[in-house]
This record gives C-alpha cells, structure tokens and sequence, in this order.
C-alpha cells in the first residue's frame, strides 16, 4: 500500500514544479509570450537522422508566398538528440519550435507530466490525414494530440532468392508467401532450411525476430494502467521462441553491429523483417549481392516497427506557426518527397495509396512492387498494437540485451532473472 | 587572493613608511606591476576553473542528496544518503569497478613499461631520430572515435581479423566481447595503442635531462647497458615516471570513449552482461535512466572521485616507496 502515497506525492510534485515552471516561463499569461511571425521571421524545427526534409524547406523558404521562413537542425542520431530533447524539456527552454520524436519513445512523452510540456495539436480537418495506428500512438489517453505521424514502419519479409533455391525452397514471391504465413510455418521452414544450408543462418538476428513479435503482442510489458508486468503469456511466448531458436536458426550476433552488417554480404542469414526503411540499410550493406526480394506476406498477420513524429512543445513562441508547418510538413506530398529522399515510408494515407498506383518497383529486389507491398502491410496493421507504457522503450531495451545474453552463451533462465531486476530498478 | 593583497599592500606601507625616498607615480606603478600582475594573469584560469570545475562538482555533491522527478525541472525532496546507499548496492556498479579495474591494470601496467623501453631506445644514436620519435605520437593524433571504429572491426567476434589470424593459427575463436576478460584486453589493446607513444615522449625528454657523465661513469665502472638502465637512468627519472604513472591512472580510471564505443549492445550499458561497462559509462547510464538519474549519477560521480583518489595515494606511495628502494 506504500506505491499509491509514493505516486500522489510524485504526481504532486510534478504538478507543483509545472505550474511553478509555467508562471515563470509565461508570467502567468500564456497567451502573452505567443506572437505572430512575419514574411521574414524564423521558424525553427530540428529533426534526427534523415527525415528527407532539406529539399522542402529549401522550397518552402525560396517561395514568395510562404508566412515565415524555416532554419532547420539535423542531429545524427535519435539517443544524442533525445537526451538533449528531454534535458530541454525539463530547463524549460532551449527547444526549437518543432520537433521530431521518435516513434518507440513517444510513449514516454505521452505520459502524465511530461505530456504537459507539448502542444495539443489536434484538429479535426485533418486528422483522418495518417493511418489510425500512427495517429493514435501520438495522442494521450485523454486525447491531446501531441505528434503529427511523418512516416510508418509496416513490416514485409525480406529474402534471399538465391538461396532459398540452394535450400531447394520456392523462390517466386508468390509461392514464398506460405512459409510466411504464420510462425510456426516460418519456424518449420527454417529448420529445414538451415539442415540443408548448414552455413548459412535463418533470420538476421534474435532480436529482430523478438522486436517483430512483440510488435504483435498487446500487452507485452505494461497493463494499460501502465502496471509493469513480464509475467504474461505474450512476453513469455517471445522469450520461449527466440531463445529456443538461438542454438539453430539465429547468427548470434547483434542488430547494426560489425557481425551483422558482414552476414549481409557472406551469406550469412536468408530472411529478415523488412520495414521500408530497412531497405535502404539492405542496399547499402549488400551492394552487390544479387537475390534480395520482398514477400507481401509477414508471419501472424502484421506489424509495424518504427516511424516517427512531428511535435510542437509548449516552450514554443510560435505554436500556431509550428503547428502550421508540422502539418505541412506531414500532408501528402511532402510526405511524398519524404519518401523519395530518405525512404520512409509515409504514415500519410494519400501518400500510401499514392504511392501504390504509381506502382513503383524496385530493381535492386527483383523489381517487386515496394510501395504496393508496403501499402498491403501498412493495412495489416492492428491499431493500437503492441500497448505502449510510459516505460516501453526503457523495458524494450533491457528486453533485447536479455536476449543478447542468450545470443552470447548466457543460459536463458538466468538471463530472464537479470533482466526482471533491471526491470525492478527502473522504478 | 585578498588577503594576499592586504598583506602586500601591508608591506608596502611599512616600507614607504621608513626613509623617504619618494616613489614617482611610474615607479610605484612598475612595482604594483611587478607584484600583481602575475596574479592577474593566472584570475582567467581561476575563474574559469571555479566556473566549470569546482562549482559542477559542489553542485553534483549537493544533488547527490535529493530525489529527481523524472520530468521535472528541479530536483525535489532530500533523501539523505539514499542515492549514495542505491550505488553502492547496485551490483553493476560492482560490476562496472571491477571492469575498471581490471582495464586499467592491462593498460596501465604495460603501457609505461613499455613507454619506458621503447624511450630508452629512442634516447640512443639513432639514424633519422627526429623521425623515428615522430612516429611514435602519431597514434595519438588519431582521434580516439576513429581508433575504437578501427579495433571495433578487428575485434569483431565472428568477422574481425584478430578471429581470423587466430583461427588460421589453428586455435579457436576469441569471444571479445562475450568474455569478460578478452574484452577487457581488446579494450586496453585500444588503450595502449594510443596512449604508450605520448608516455614516451614525456619519459624520452625526461631521459635527455640525464647528465651524460653519470653514464661515462657507470661505463668507466664497468656497468652494462641494462645494469646502467636500472640504476641510472631509471633513478633519475623517477619524478617523470610518477608523474607519468598517476596521469595514466586518473585517466585509467576515467575511461569512457573506448569501451562505450566497443559497445555492440543497442543499450550501451558495456556488453550485454556488463562485462565492459566502466565507472564512468555507469555514470552516463545512470544520467539517461528513468529514476533520480541526475541524483544517482552525482552520487555515483562522487564515490568515483574518491575511488580515485585513494587509487592515486596508493599508487605514489608505492611508487615512492620502490624508488626510495632502488635509491639506496
């Protein structure tokens, strides 16, 4: 009975620090610090990685009619940008106008108190704009909008062609669909696999493969009062397959690493879940490597990994403003030219089914019809799946280590034993 | 600074105060030049040293005593020493001391051992010297980002060349980042590339200050080379060689930029079982975590510094006490 004191106390504090930090920043009045841009004043935005944006708001700033200009910020990579993000977020200042979350960690800035420090950027014009799923994981329990979805992660399969032929498996996009039917089919037929190939390996690591099912998963970390509990049959189902299918179907080695990036090009795996974006980490990885296609199929039906949001935090000037650039920013066609110049998938409906019709084919996967395909997986997608806690990218992260220990020789009980006390710790 | 001030501004007085010699307004400005000015010149550095030295450290000390809402703005209630209590009982912080430990003891140790002899050969006639001491630094002008990029792949488990070399030896592969031990190794391998050429140049210039005549002298005796490099040369540079010592102890203990990023585990906590993670990847784990992350990592800092310092204290007793020995 000690936990509901413990949380009065904290949410009390937090709400003492925020009306503190909003009387200070604001002087009182809201309403008072926001003021209206002109034709040549500046309107920042700062997003991580490649969001494909530098072409647009070139234009956007070179047009004549445009309200204001934009001055645009790239970081690197997501974690840095977080950690400033966050560290701003709590000063109370230093935040450009807009910013770019991403998707995996949206949850957290979703939560009671954090959720204060953004904009409601809800508006019932264009809300029907993105795919449920996106739009939903951006928004609180009580419907504050906090982030418009710029691109989606609907997960296809990518395989090798050739060797599959080796293994004496079909190689047709079409007749491949079987073995991606479910898991269990997809399980069986690497098993096989693997017998006849013995030095290549099924998938392209454990942890892609566990990220892939807890994507289907409901309630794999967090109850929806956002209790922690790892003691539920959707984590244990993962846990129990992945760590089953180490010693046979899994190279062993970690996602993005020096081992990893070298089993694209020695034939080191045959199958992998393939988001869009991952298509352009397959070309670059595996230049050369002649075989690589994409089956419309993915294993239980569908999945969404990544994809990230535009969001506009209260210590803004010029939310109006923002708001206004973050949704033109995220309509079809820029999402469009998002698309063209970084490779994400759009999250924008139109932008799918534009995408679709244009029948754009990709030579470097036996010219299967990517955005087609990705549009089919895209309508896969169960909304509001894997629920998202406060804590999922934290619990997340600890899970995948787990299962790197496994990778790494580590026995799985144990593993699961240590990965249940840094869960503890997190609280 | 001002009672420096008072005390000279004393001084000064009292000599005024004797036989008159009336100062000109430009003599009495050359001598409060002359005795101010340095201090002057030295404030900047102070100010700066108070300002992103001593004030971040008083200030992580006093925040080691408080909770830390995970998005609020300021720190929140006292809690005693609660943080300092969660640190010590963490078993990664275990964990993560003896990984530091440990990589400082591969790195360290051989490091000046081996600075020490390759300076001794780099202090003989060499051809093309200038060259050859050159040479030795350039390491460590590769930025250490790059260096641990480069060993990265060498020490990849299942593709790296070290793997292979080994393998074609006809030995089995290396887990260099599964097994505690080999990481710990590969990580000081890193270590040591880069940091032995600095400690020889620094022990080299030591080594050039040697008067040439104690070494005609040992010859005249009859000393041989390695008798005349244990008990000249090594003597008379032990200042040096503390100095060198506890430098590569501080920044032993401190390490950071290597093992984080030798780091294949998407979380960065230093292997998936913590097999690399160091004191100070601890502190910058703790800074990112969802509970009193600044709090707990001030308090982690702290504990930190006086591992440190008692690290450093041992260490030049030590030192002292070998040289003291070898003096005899």
């Amino acid at each position: 009975m000690r936990q509901p004191t413990i949380r009065r106390g904290v949410a009390l504090a937090g709400a003492a620090v925020l009306v503190a930090g909003l009387t200070a920043a604001c002087g009182g009045d809201s309403d008072a610090s926001q003021s209206k841009l002109g034709k040549d004043d500046v309107l920042t935005i700062t997003t991580f990685s490649d969001f494909g944006y530098d072409k647009l708001i070139e234009e956007w700033n070179a047009d004549p009619e445009r309200p204001f200009t934009v001055k645009a910020t790239k970081i690197a990579d997501w974690d840095p940008w977080k950690k400033t993000l966050t560290q701003d977020l709590q000063a109370g200042h230093g935040l450009t106008d807009v910013i770019a979350v991403e998707g995996d960690s949206m949850p957290q800035f979703l939560a009671d108190g954090a959720s204060d420090q953004f904009a409601d950027l809800s508006d019932s014009s264009i809300e029907d704009r993105w795919v449920e799923y996106a739009y939903q994981a951006g928004q609180t329990a009580d419907g504050k909008q906090i982030g418009y979805p710029t691109d989606a992660g609907p997960e296809a399969f990518c395989y090798r062609a050739d060797l599959f032929a080796e293994a004496g498996l079909p190689t047709d996009r079409e007749e491949v669909k079987a073995i991606f039917e479910s898991w269990d089919s997809y399980f069986a037929a690497g098993e096989d696999f693997v017998k006849k190939m013995p030095k290549t390996k099924w998938y392209d690591s454990s942890g892609s493969i566990a990220q892939a099912m807890l994507n289907q998963a409901e309630f794999p970390f967090q109850t929806e009062d956002n209790e922690v509990n790892l003691e539920n049959d959707e984590v244990k189902l993962v846990w129990d397959t992945v760590t089953r299918y180490t010693p046979t179907l899994s190279p062993r080695v970690v996602q993005w690493g020096e081992d990893w990036t070298a089993g694209f090009t020695n034939n080191g795996f045959a199958t992998m879940p393939c988001p869009g974006w991952m298509f352009s980490n397959i070309k670059s990885s595996a230049p050369d490597v002649k075989g690589w296609d994409i089956v419309d199929a993915f294993p239980g039906g569908g999945g969404n990994w990544g994809g990230s949001y535009l969001a506009v935090p209260m210590q803004s000037e010029h939310q109006e403003e923002a708001k206004q650039l973050a949704a033109w920013l995220t309509d079809k066609d820029q999402e469009l030219a998002a698309f063209e110049a970084a490779g994400n998938y759009p999250a924008n409906v139109e932008a799918q089914e534009e995408l679709a019709a244009q029948k754009v084919t990709d030579p470097y996967f036996n010219d299967a019809p990517t955005a087609e395909i990705l549009a089919t997986r895209a309508a896969a997608v169960t909304p509001g799946r894997p629920y998202k806690g406060d804590k999922y990218s934290d619990i997340l992260g600890l899970f995948q280590t787990a299962i790197q220990r496994v990778d790494e020789g580590g026995s799985p009980d144990d593993s699961w034993q240590t990965f249940v006390q840094a869960v503890e710790s997190l609280s | 600074m001002t009672t420096i001030e008072a005390t000279r501004t004393g001084d000064a007085g009292k000599q005024t105060g004797t036989p008159p010699p009336r100062l000109t307004r430009r003599q009495r400005l050359s001598r409060w030049d002359f005795h101010f000015s340095p201090y002057l010149y030295v404030v900047p550095f102070f100010l700066v040293f108070l300002l992103i030295g001593v004030y971040p450290m008083v200030y992580s000390g006093y925040l080691s005593f408080f909770s830390w809402p995970r998005f609020g703005p300021t720190h929140g209630e006292g809690v005693g020493w609660a943080n300092y209590v969660h640190v010590l009982q963490d078993p990664v912080f275990h964990k993560a001391f003896w990984n530091t430990i440990g990589i400082f003891v591969l790195s360290s140790g051989p490091q000046v051992v081996i600075a020490t002899v390759i300076a001794a050969m780099l202090d003989t006639h060499l051809r093309g010297r200038t060259w050859w001491r050159m040479s030795v630094l350039l390491p460590f002008v590769v930025a250490p980002a790059a260096t641990a990029l480069i060993f990265g792949s060498l020490f990849a488990d299942k593709t790296g060349l070290v793997n292979e070399i080994i393998q074609g030896l006809g030995l089995p592969k290396v887990g260099w980042h599964t097994d505690r031990f080999a990481s710990w190794t590969a990580i000081a391998s890193m270590v040591n590339y880069r940091w032995t050429g600095y400690n020889t140049l620094i022990i080299l210039a030591a080594l050039q200050a040697v008067p040439r005549q104690l070494y005609e002298a040992a010859s005249i005796d009859g000393a041989s080379r390695v008798r005349q490099f244990f008990h000249v040369t090594l003597p008379s540079i032990s200042p040096t060689m503390v100095f060198v010592i506890i430098t590569s102890t501080i920044g032993g203990l401190q390490i950071f930029t290597e093992p984080r990023l030798f780091d294949t585990n998407l979380q960065f906590q230093g292997g998936a079982d913590y097999q690399y993670q160091t004191l100070t990847m601890y502190v910058f784990n703790t800074a990112n975590s969802a509970t009193d992350p600044y709090p707990r990592a001030a308090a982690a800092t702290w504990i930190i510094v006086l591992i440190i310092v008692v690290i450093a204290l041992l260490n030049f007793g030590v030192t002292r006490l070998v040289q003291r020995r070898s003096e005899r």
